[in-house]
């Protein structure tokens, strides 16, 4: 049942564009989510001129785009206030829901997941397929924003209401786009959800599954029930635009001293909730995947069973209930009353205990190991601080307090980020690294790859720490001229260095981009478990036919049998008899 | 009056309630480096020390230590403090303690793109009644002239003049989009949302002009969405205050 006995060769078009397999569908994901991440990273690129060398022009890049191709985008070929605003709701948009989300979910969940299990497939192939190509219309559509007068969404990647509502057209765009990626997303994790409960090989009792698998299956849940919420939402602020209703917008709105013809009697704080409703879980939907493949990396270049292995799990689980009930300390500013910020600040204090627990399990796991430092390790090992420091700097924002001060300063940029760029992002470095061997037959360069590495971790460095700095001395994110106030041009000098180590991040980028290409034809030959790894996926052929196994796997062991006392190997995999 | 000095660092803090944030900020970042030191060097120890090398093997069985546990049981020791003995306290008495009204100076604190109204209800401490459909170019805050109360009104635009030492309730609220009237020196922010008004109070310790900064992006003009608070000692406030024109105000002649 789990082989498709008669062969039947497919065209270009079925095997390689609309392809059921899942093992297509997620290197499409990947290789899609890698370039949206590029394009979010760019932007970002041209907004680090501005704010290093606010009002200049920007050089080269000034001259072409503001030839005006792109309508109200440069058009004096400097970052002007309305482009600067652009560029900032567009990176957010674009890093979060077309690169990070699609690359850990839609790419590794996609191609490991089933391999991960012991399944031929996902449970739904078709709508597999259709979860990408979704996905795919979402961010194409996306992109046109910035074809529209007025240019793209231009209100945050947050687009709170009324600003939203009285937002140019590129808006409009921006949430048909939000809803096609949102529907893209259900897609995908109802099939996970499905794939992990209903496909495991025989033997693979929960308990058994790697961690990655647990992980991505408390993602999906996270991802089914907390995006219709935000669905609705874009809906309602849809109708808001176009069909003249009032959700967030309430009585007595007055613009430019000229009262508004609306409806009113909505509320603009009720969009703040449904879109927080989805938007904090988001976080963990970004964190887990990324937990999930460095787990796998570290006990794989340890060599030893993973320390607590159910205490992980139960952890991931806490984590995904609770990221449902934390999301009001993101408006700690709106005026809301004591018990409500008492309510938020005490689970907010209460998510940070998992997190914790997994860095305490992931770190005394390397305790007694033999640890090897290849690529992927080395990425997987630089998540743990980093993903430290997003994770403390969290507390001065999530208590009351002390987010008096720092609200909406660089200080959260600089804390989300460490959580999203060196932490969840180098988890997918390490991850792509470790698991390319199994879909291209050949290794990386790993001398390119420790260059990409070491380049990374200090540039990336000098580009968020020195926010956090930022933060404490009072500077205010969002702001395209960081030079307008005293406090800003007294440090501005900070926002040099940013600009030059993002533009050097950007550089090591390319050695990346370049080894990811190149490795396809010149990488060194491997065989199918080259990191003498222990789960399912490095028990088929490399790379992995159409049915995936050979013969149906069956189970035996637990995850992470590595250095089993009494063995010449260091390593027993799950499929194997001892 | 000296010339706030800004620079890396926290801002200086020139409010009565500020201490405390400013306390909690210092004793978080302490702990936060503390550990990640802690834990940081423990990371490096352990990397080095169990490195693959000839003759090295991984063991199989895992820390019996309970240290970890013990850890772990601080850090949360540790928060629950952060949590109940710092930030709620402050955050508690600075939201739950309003000033007594007769003893403050009231102020409604109006947003919009892309400047700041602070509208003051005169010597009546009564704002007369205000209506958007008022709203023009002219009367910019909808202030009824009808209304008795608002005789005495007056506001002014980007400038905020208050008296040192006096506590102050600002009531915040905007007419377009969401703004948050933040001004950092006197530790206060507070989102102005159109529809919704948030009383927020405060006491400036020490005189001198500090910037508002709009801290929520609110459009175009966002990051010139400034203005100034001018912290007066009583004797100069009272001098400004008696200048102010009252637009409102129905001359004598017409009565």
């Amino acid at each position: 049942m789990s082989q498709d006995h008669h062969h039947q060769e497919l065209g270009f078009i079925q095997k390689y564009i609309f392809s059921v397999d899942h093992k297509v569908i997620g290197v499409q994901y990947g290789v899609t989510a890698l370039i949206f991440l590029f394009l979010g990273f760019c932007m970002m690129m041209l907004m680090r001129w501005q704010l290093a060398y606010p009002g200049e022009e920007v050089p080269i890049l000034g001259g072409l785009l503001g030839s005006g191709w792109l309508p109200d985008f440069m058009s004096a070929g400097d970052v002007d206030a309305s482009t600067y605003n652009t560029l900032g709701a567009m990176h957010g948009t674009v890093m979060i829901f077309l690169g990070v989300v699609p690359l850990g979910v839609g790419a590794f969940g996609n191609y490991l997941v089933p391999l991960q299990v012991g399944a031929p497939d996902m449970a739904f192939p078709k709508l597999n397929a259709a979860s990408y190509w979704t996905y795919f219309a979402g961010g194409v559509v996306m992109m046109l924003g910035f074809f529209m007068p007025g240019g793209a969404a231009n209100s945050g990647w947050t687009s709170y209401p009324p600003l939203s509502i009285f937002a140019s057209n590129g808006q409009t765009v921006w949430l048909v786009g939000m809803v096609l990626l949102i529907t893209s997303s259900l897609l995908g994790s109802v099939n996970i959800i499905v794939t992990i409960i209903q496909l495991r090989a025989p033997g693979l009792s929960f308990f058994k599954l790697p961690f990655f698998v647990w992980a991505q299956l408390v993602t999906s849940f996270i991802l089914l029930l907390a995006f219709p919420p935000l669905e609705a939402a874009g809906v309602l602020q849809l109708m808001d635009r176009v069909a003249g209703t009032s959700f967030f917008l309430p009585t007595g709105l007055v613009q430019s001293n000229m009262p508004l013809e609306i409806a009113g009697g909505g509320n603009s704080l009720l969009w703040q909730h449904l879109f927080w409703f989805l938007a904090h879980p988001e976080v963990y939907v970004l964190i887990l995947p990324a937990i999930g493949i460095v787990t796998e990396i570290v006990v794989n270049n340890t060599r030893k069973p993973l320390y607590g292995y159910k205490t992980l799990v139960y952890s991931g689980i806490f984590l995904g209930f609770m990221s449902f009930l934390v999301w009001a300390h993101h408006m700690f500013m709106t005026g809301m009353g004591e018990t409500m910020s008492d309510f938020f600040q005490v689970t907010t204090m209460i998510i940070s205990i998992p997190s914790v627990v997994v860095l305490t399990v992931l770190i005394i796991t390397l305790w007694g190991g033999s640890i090897r430092f290849n690529v992927p390790m080395l990425f997987a090992v630089a998540f743990l601080p980093m993903f430290a420091i997003g994770g403390l700097t969290g507390l001065p924002l999530g208590l009351t307090a002390s987010d008096i001060y720092f609200h909406d300063t660089y200080y959260v940029i600089g804390h989300f980020h460490y959580v999203v760029a060196p932490g969840t992002l180098f988890a997918l470095f390490a991850g792509i690294y470790y698991w390319y061997p199994k879909v291209v037959g050949r290794k990386m360069s790993s001398f390119w790859g420790k260059i990409h590495f070491w380049g990374s971790l200090i540039s990336i460095n000098l580009v968020f720490f020195p926010m956090l700095l930022q933060g404490i001395s009072g500077l205010n994110r969002r702001m395209y001229d960081p030079t307008f106030y005293e406090h800003g041009a007294s440090i501005q000098s900070l926002n040099v260095i940013i600009s030059y180590a993002a533009w050097a991040l950007g550089l090591v980028q390319l050695i990346f981009i370049l080894n990811f290409f190149l490795s396809i034809k010149f990488g060194k030959k491997v065989g199918d478990n080259p990191w003498q790894a222990t789960t399912l996926e490095w028990a088929t052929p490399t790379p992995p036919p159409h049915g995936n196994f050979l013969s149906e796997p069956t189970v035996y062991h637990g995850p992470y049998e590595y250095s089993v006392p009494g063995r010449t190997e260091d390593y027993l995999p799950q499929h194997v008899q001892a | 009056m000296e010339k706030l000095q800004y620079g890396i660092g926290l801002m200086p803090d020139l409010s009565t309630h500020g201490h405390g944030i400013d306390q909690l900020i210092y004793f978080l970042h302490g702990f936060m480096l503390l550990l990640f030191v802690g834990w940081g060097i423990f990371l490096a120890y352990t990397l080095i020390r169990f490195r693959a090398r000839a003759g090295h093997k991984a063991n199989y069985e895992s820390l019996k230590s309970k240290l970890p546990k013990y850890a772990e049981v601080a850090v949360v020791a540790f928060e629950v403090f952060l949590l109940v003995g710092l930030s709620m306290p402050v955050w508690n008495s600075y939201k739950s303690d309003p000033p007594d009204e007769k003893e403050a100076l009231r102020v409604r604190v109006v947003g919009q793109q892309f400047a700041w109204y602070i509208h003051y209800a005169g010597e009546d401490k009564k704002f007369g009644r205000t209506d958007s459909k008022l709203i023009s170019d002219f009367n910019p805050l909808g202030i009824d002239s009808k209304d008795p109360a608002s005789e005495d009104d007056f506001y002014s635009l980007r400038n905020f003049n208050l008296p040192v030492g006096k506590p102050i309730i600002a009531e915040i609220t905007s007419k377009d989009v969401i703004h948050s009237f933040g001004v950092p020196v006197l530790r206060v922010k507070q989102d102005a949302t159109p529809g919704i008004t948030v009383p927020i109070w405060f006491t400036a310790k020490e005189t001198g002009e500090f910037e508002i900064i709009c801290s929520q992006l609110c459009g175009i003009g966002h990051s010139t969405m400034g203005g100034k608070v001018h912290v007066q000692k009583p004797e100069d406030f009272k001098k400004w205050w008696d200048e102010q024109e009252r637009p409102y105000k129905k001359s004598t002649a017409s009565l």
